[in-house]
């Protein structure tokens, strides 16, 4: 391979040095890793090379070869090439020259033979003539040792003709003239070897010195450098011990060199990014090992950018740092997408969190959904059969029947009553469990809520035990909350106290504790005797469902004014009241209180065997006191018995009304007439107390016991005989509640729709629902028969579920009727349905109705005016502008003039089409409550049964 | 394939009530009456509707002889008009029927100021209204069928005896 290369060389050299393409064949090719330049050679020629941002203190260069180990290991690589290069030449020449030698040693041989062949001629000239063919011989075999090839090459006419004889003067003459020439061609040969050894001297004088090939492989190299990174985002340079720039590298420069030179980073440029590529490099040095590292400056001379720099300290042959190589590579977008890819992939996990977190959501979403729907279900299919089924036993029991009969049918009753219960609890449960519960917030008496839970309790009390309230002084008189699941809670914890209590006692306490806003408010004492009168009067409405609470009676006499009262405060003060259900029953051990407010549980088998119930109870009211707010604890001994404590935040609000005030004082006479005023501080007063009574009949009529619901309704009522024929068991509680006897009403008309009750011989008073008590002025004739009927229990509330509002709608229009019609159906209303107003004012003379729904454009007879001959009626007590109307009455009426004026006034609600002319002001005008806008809809059918029948 | 026509069929209907709600032929009412269908009065809305078909069609051979044969007693017959659009305008509003309902308040309000030409223009709108409510109550009363059909092949017991019947 090298002799094929030293061909080439020695007539390539010219070219190839003038290009500045380094040799392959060298070390310094080699490492540059260069192609064979060939016909590609033009291509380099196109690219201009820039060299001006090289910058290059030379000096320093020198410095660095000399005293640097990389400096002077490059160095002696160059030199080493350079002598490989030399002796190759030398080799060349060498060979050369032995060549030539060889051809000389040829031509002397040649003349020695001339010489000896002249000799020999002389010698033959002067002495005896021997024989030339020996010698011929001789002389051949002389001439076999000289070289053949030469021989041929040189002496191709070696044998030399000679025609003349021999010997002869004419052959010796011939064969001098012969070797004349050979002489004569010998000696050009000669002069020619001459010539070119000349020349080759020559050559071997004109070839290059060392320095001139190295600066030239180095300027290749350089070139090749600058070819490799005129376009490439990279800074180069070195610094030495003091990081003062030595060289610098920058193809896209932004100051000039002489800016650069001999100054530091930071003497350059400042900015943030500066200080710390200064620290790095200081680093790398200290270290004495190369590193990478990257580094964001952010300087006014270019701005953001983000370089990847390299750095390589370097050494003197003493091993001392003498300064740092290092390589910046601009890597701003490299930077930027990556730190964009970052935010992409957080943004995806975000994406991905948010999108876990949406199908939670949506899968609870889908269980709230099922829940729901299992309520519905539930709702529809168990209990509306169910409490069909109830109410028919109930009826049933007013019947003839004979003994055994009553007894089986009260345990039905009461069995039935229980499943009602239950499902009620699941439903509660699983309303609350679901997010549907929904919370009102209404005005309520806590006193007043406790005295009835705790009359409720003692209306069907099978114990004797002393129920007792005690209610703090500064306990508001009225606050604001859910009042119906307070008292549900509080209905439950005391029954369950009284289950599991046999003897002793059973109490709710009730004071203020310490909240973040505890304000009381107590303005509102003077009324308190007033409440009781309402409540009671009320009563007799609400007679089923007895002892429950005065409080949505109060609401009802004045709804509207309640409901902007509510909504006016909206800061009011909350008080934070603790409530203690206290008994001194079996307690409950202490490795069964963690379980106890959990679905299902019970403190044990036996308990559950023993006591009965489905451990659903306390569930709800842990799970209701959290819904409001609040928390339920409970603390308990072991056979001496329980306190269950919950503290809930109540609004408080004030009472101010004083339109309320008036009617209220205005009973409040009335009633102190009628009623010694017996009731007088019972709003305020807050202690109640309930003893065991002597225990008569307690048993005597029941076997099981009739839960709650139905015995309140008996009593208050104890002395009128009893419909469900349990009068006994209504005579246990109320020692301190003195009732009267009610004055038999026999002028009281039997209410024709309450169909179900007409059976009850003694119905008067409590089963008629629809006698309005006092609470309209005209009601003063009728006044003291009126408020007889009901004295005796304290403010009585609650709707009864067996008596629906009964409702009329008037309306001619068939679409509308079957609409409207379908609509109240599902919402739990069965209503009367008649076509013009004169029949509703038939309806109305004939039927009690909570509600009536009115049309206003009809035949025969419109809404206004029925609205007014009802209205009239209302005042008058009596038909005549309706007769005079030309309204035939269905019935002679023979009671008609005895008939007592309604208590109260009938809300009647105009159904109005917006778009017609009757204005609300017309409808208001004639005596119109409100008015629903047609076509109805289930929100504004609700919202106004809400309204007209919230009691 | 039984499933499969019972959701297609659902989603005509589905389609099919967009597009009256979008072009205001049935308004919010109507679902407040579908709300009102349940498995105690499965056809209600059809029973429904069919009765306001038969009544407004009464109403409006009503309408068509007030303005068109008598003539001459004017005044008594416009408030008779007034009548019987207040009887449509307030059943068609009960079953969402929002156009129909608007063009009657238009014909109430021309029926009141006398004015016969707006009258006539009224009905006649008012008549092609009801047709095209008609025609799209009736065909999507018709998927429903074929969708509840579709649906109960899958359970024989609700099979459409009671139909052979009558």
């Amino acid at each position: 391979m090298v002799c094929e290369m030293e061909s080439d060389q020695s007539e390539d050299m010219d070219i190839v040095l003038s290009s500045m393409w380094p040799e392959d064949i060298n070390e310094a090719g080699r490492q540059f890793n260069v192609e064979i330049p060939g016909g590609d050679q033009d291509m380099l020629k196109e690219v201009t090379i820039n060299k001006e941002p090289k910058i290059v203190d030379s000096n320093r260069l020198m410095e660095l070869t000399n005293y640097s180990d990389k400096g002077n290991w490059q160095l002696a690589n160059l030199v080493k090439n350079w002598e490989y290069k030399q002796a190759n030449a030398v080799r060349l020449l060498r060979e050369e020259l032995d060549n030539l030698s060889k051809q000389q040693q040829e031509v002397e041989l040649k003349k020695l033979e001339i010489l000896e062949e002249h000799r020999f001629e002389q010698d033959g000239y002067c002495g005896d003539k021997r024989p030339i063919s020996i010698l011929d011989e001789n002389l051949k075999y002389f001439y076999q040792d000289a070289p053949r090839r030469k021989n041929e090459v040189v002496f191709r006419d070696e044998k030399v003709e000679i025609d003349a004889e021999y010997d002869s003067v004419v052959y010796w003459k011939q064969h001098a003239l012969h070797l004349e020439k050979l002489l004569e061609a010998s000696l050009r040969r000669e002069q020619l070897l001459l010539e070119k050894l000349q020349e080759s001297i020559e050559n071997l004088e004109r070839q290059s010195s060392p320095v001139e090939e190295l600066s030239q492989v180095l300027k290749r190299a350089d070139n090749f450098l600058h070819f490799v990174l005129q376009n490439a985002p990279v800074v180069i340079g070195h610094q030495d011990k003091e990081l003062r720039y030595r060289f610098i590298f920058n193809h896209f420069p932004s100051l000039r060199e002489e800016d650069i030179i001999g100054k530091t980073d930071v003497e350059i440029f400042t900015g943030s990014g500066v200080k710390e590529s200064q620290d790095f490099k200081k680093e790398v040095m200290d270290r004495g090992l190369p590193s990478k590292r990257e580094i964001t400056f952010e300087t006014e001379l270019f701005g953001s950018k983000t370089f990847l720099i390299y750095a390589e300290p370097v050494f003197s042959k003493a091993g001392e740092t003498i300064g740092v190589n290092y390589m910046g590579m601009e890597i701003t977008d490299q930077v930027r997408k990556r730190e964009k890819m970052a935010k992409l992939r957080e943004e995806i996990a975000v994406q991905k969190a948010k999108e876990t977190e949406l199908n939670k959501t949506i899968h609870i979403t889908e269980e709230t959904m099922r829940a729901k729907q299992m309520l519905a279900t539930m709702s529809h299919e168990i209990r509306s059969p169910l409490t069909g089924v109830v109410s028919m036993a109930e009826i049933l029991s007013t019947t003839k029947l004979d003994k055994e009969q009553k007894k089986l049918l009260n345990v039905m009753i009461s069995s039935g009553d229980l499943v009602l219960q239950l499902i009620n609890d699941i439903l509660d449960l699983s309303k609350v469990e679901s997010g549907v519960m929904k919370l009102e917030a209404a005005k309520f008496r806590p006193r007043e809520v406790v005295k009835h839970v705790l009359q409720t309790a003692a209306a069907s009390l099978q114990k004797l035990l002393t129920l007792e309230g005690h209610i703090d002084d500064d306990v508001p008189i009225e606050v604001i909350g859910d009042v119906l699941r307070i008292r549900q809670i509080l209905t439950n914890l005391v029954s369950n106290a009284i289950k599991f209590t046999h003897e002793g006692k059973v109490g709710i306490k009730l004071y203020v504790v310490q909240g973040p806003f505890n304000v009381i408010k107590q303005g509102s004492q003077k009324h308190s005797s007033d409440q009781s009168t309402v409540t009671e009067c009320k009563q007799d409405k609400n007679g089923i469902y007895g002892n429950t609470n005065g409080q949505g009676t109060c609401e009802n006499e004045a709804p509207m004014e309640e409901d902007k009262e509510s909504q006016s405060n909206n800061e009011e003060p909350v008080v934070w009241i603790r409530c203690d259900v206290y008994d001194t029953g079996i307690g409950i051990p202490e490795n069964a209180i963690p379980t106890l407010f959990k679905k299902y549980m019970q403190v044990g088998a036996d308990t559950a065997r023993k006591y009965g119930g489905t451990g659903l109870g306390l569930a709800i009211c842990k799970q209701l006191v959290e819904l409001m707010g609040g928390h339920l604890t409970v603390s308990s001994m072991e056979h001496h018995g329980s306190t269950f404590t919950f503290v809930l935040p109540y609004k408080v609000s004030s009472i101010t009304d004083s339109s309320d005030d008036e009617e209220l004082s205005y009973m409040e006479n009335q009633d102190h007439d009628l009623n010694d005023g017996n009731d007088d501080d019972d709003l305020r007063s807050g202690v109640f107390t309930f003893q065991p009574l002597t225990l008569g009949s307690l048993f005597s009529s029941q076997t099981s016991g009739r839960i709650q619901k139905l015995s309140p309704s008996d009593f208050g009522f104890n002395a009128s005989s009893n419909c469900n024929g349990r009068l006994e068991d209504s005579l246990s509680p109320s020692s301190n509640i003195t009732y009267r006897e009610m004055s038999s009403e026999e002028g009281n008309r039997c209410s024709s729709s309450d169909n179900r009750h007409l059976d009850a011989k003694n119905d008067q008073g409590h089963f008629r629902p629809y006698a309005h008590p006092i609470g309209s002025l005209n009601s003063s004739n009728n006044f003291e028969e009126t408020t007889s009927v009901s004295h005796q229990t304290q403010a009585q509330n609650g709707k009864s579920s067996d008596l629906k509002p009964k409702i009329l709608l008037v309306d001619d229009n068939k679409i509308n009727v079957m609409v409207a019609k379908s609509m109240m159906k599902q919402l739990g209303h069965d209503i009367d349905v008649v076509n013009n107003g004169a029949e509703a004012v038939r309806a109305v003379q004939s039927n009690v109705y909570d509600l009536v729904l009115m049309d206003v454009y009809m035949p025969v007879m419109d809404g206004l005016q029925a609205t007014r001959l009802i209205r009239s009626f209302e005042k008058t007590g009596g038909w005549d502008d309706a007769v005079k109307a030309g309204i035939e009455l269905q019935l002679p009426l023979p009671n008609l003039q005895l008939e007592k004026p309604r208590k109260k006034r009938l809300p009647i609600i105009a159904m109005t089409a917006n778009a017609l002319s009757e204005s609300a002001d017309e409808c208001f005008a004639n005596g119109m409550d409100s008015f629903v806008s047609k076509p109805v809809t289930f929100q504004n059918l609700k919202q106004c049964l809400q309204q007209y029948l919230a009691d | 394939m039984l499933g499969l026509s019972v959701d297609r069929l659902r989603g005509d209907m589905n389609r099919l009530l967009a597009l009256l709600f979008h072009q205001g032929v049935l308004d919010e009412q109507f679902l407040q009456l579908q709300q009102l269908q349940d498995e105690s009065s499965p056809n209600f809305v059809s029973e429904v509707v069919n009765i306001y078909f038969h009544e407004s069609e009464k109403l409006l051979r009503n309408l068509r002889a007030l303005l068109y044969v008598l003539v001459d007693r004017e005044f008594s017959e416009y408030k008779k008009m007034g009548i019987h659009l207040n009887q449509l305008m307030g059943s068609s509003s009960s079953i969402g029927a929002k156009r129909v309902r608007n063009v009657c308040v238009a014909f109430r309000s021309a029926s009141d100021q006398n004015n016969r030409a707006g009258c006539i223009r009224s009905l006649e709108l008012l008549e092609y209204e009801y047709c095209y409510l008609k025609n799209k109550l009736h065909e999507l009363f018709q998927i429903e069928q074929q969708r509840s059909l579709a649906a109960a092949v899958r359970y024989p017991v609700l099979q459409q005896r009671p139909n052979h019947h009558t």
